[in-house]
């Protein structure tokens, strides 16, 4: 329940290692690399929200309860993705390209 | 259930629950908004899924060094809020000032380019609204890709626009002395709000801007 200082020095290192993954980002969309693109950019932003919410939202330093609220918005989140994409994935024929 | 302090209440204690119901209370929210921004990003994947090539062309019609600096101006606008609420949790005032009003620069700054942005596609006469023009054969589709485009960066430069408004509003409280080491709670959920705006726009940047730029 207190109030967690973080130290400068670690919120310096946070923003440093963002702009890296930006620099990883570019990368991964300016080169080839076999069908992976994708799901390699989502990832390397996933790690940008993650380091973002753990250090600058201070929920490394949270409680238990702030946890779960947060993770149940993202499984609500999953959820919404997942059951569309139950849809529009079993439709055969529905990919159609001019 | 009738007595709520039956027993004298710290006063330092008082505010730090305080404190954390305040933060609960603002994820709560944050968690709809996850779920606003969610049902665009459902709508982006399933039209990506359909119309891929669609998608890859349409998307090359953004430009990525403005996207890039834009990223940058917002990661450092999310660096300048997390050394505010640094500030003022050390009772360094100034500090609290310095940065809230960095922040506003970088946040206006950043809605300055998409403006800019903004004016470009519609110049190009990619807004899906008013005269559309797009080569063959991905018309519709590209449509479909710049309307999305148009309501996920828009809902999210309204958002921006009323974080500046608070941080603003915080600003000016700032220099009144409203804040202290011990009760900075308004800092605190602005720069939970701040920061989540900032991580909406780390998923748009790649998912409209680098589709496939090889």
């Amino acid at each position: 329940m207190e109030h967690p200082v973080v130290p400068v020095k670690t919120y310096i290192l946070v923003y440093l290692a963002l702009l890296l993954l930006l620099v990883l980002t570019l990368a991964v969309a300016y080169i080839e690399m076999a069908g992976i693109n994708t799901i390699l950019a989502v990832a390397i932003a996933s790690i940008k929200a993650l380091l973002v919410i753990l250090y600058f939202m201070h929920v490394r330093y949270s409680t238990m309860l702030t946890r779960v609220f947060i993770l149940s918005g993202f499984i609500w989140l999953a959820i919404l993705v997942g059951l569309t994409l139950t849809d529009y994935l079993t439709r055969a024929g529905l990919f159609i390209n001019p | 259930m009738s007595e709520t302090h039956p027993t004298p209440v710290n006063p330092e204690k008082q505010a730090r629950f305080e404190f954390e119901l305040n933060v609960l209370g603002m994820w709560l929210f944050l968690v709809t908004e996850i779920m606003l921004f969610g049902g665009l990003f459902a709508a982006y994947i399933v039209y990506r899924y359909l119309y891929p090539e669609a998608f890859i062309d349409a998307s090359h019609h953004l430009d990525v060094v403005l996207g890039t600096v834009n990223t940058v101006i917002l990661l450092t606008s999310s660096l300048t809020i997390a050394l505010a609420v640094n500030s003022v949790q050390r009772g360094n005032q100034k500090g609290l000032a310095l940065f809230l009003m960095a922040t506003i620069i970088l946040g206006t700054a950043f809605l300055g380019i998409k403006g800019l942005e903004y004016l470009h596609k519609i110049e190009e006469g990619l807004f899906p609204g008013g005269i559309f023009v797009y080569p063959a054969p991905f018309t519709q589709q590209a449509r479909l890709f710049f309307s999305l485009y148009f309501t996920l960066t828009g809902l999210h430069a309204v958002h921006m626009i009323l974080g500046i408004g608070a941080l603003v509003v915080l600003f000016v409280m700032s220099l009144r002395k409203k804040f202290t080491s011990h009760r900075y709670d308004l800092i605190e959920l602005t720069a939970l709000y701040w920061h989540f705006v900032d991580i909406v726009w780390i998923f748009i940047f790649p998912l409209m801007y680098l589709i496939d730029r090889t």
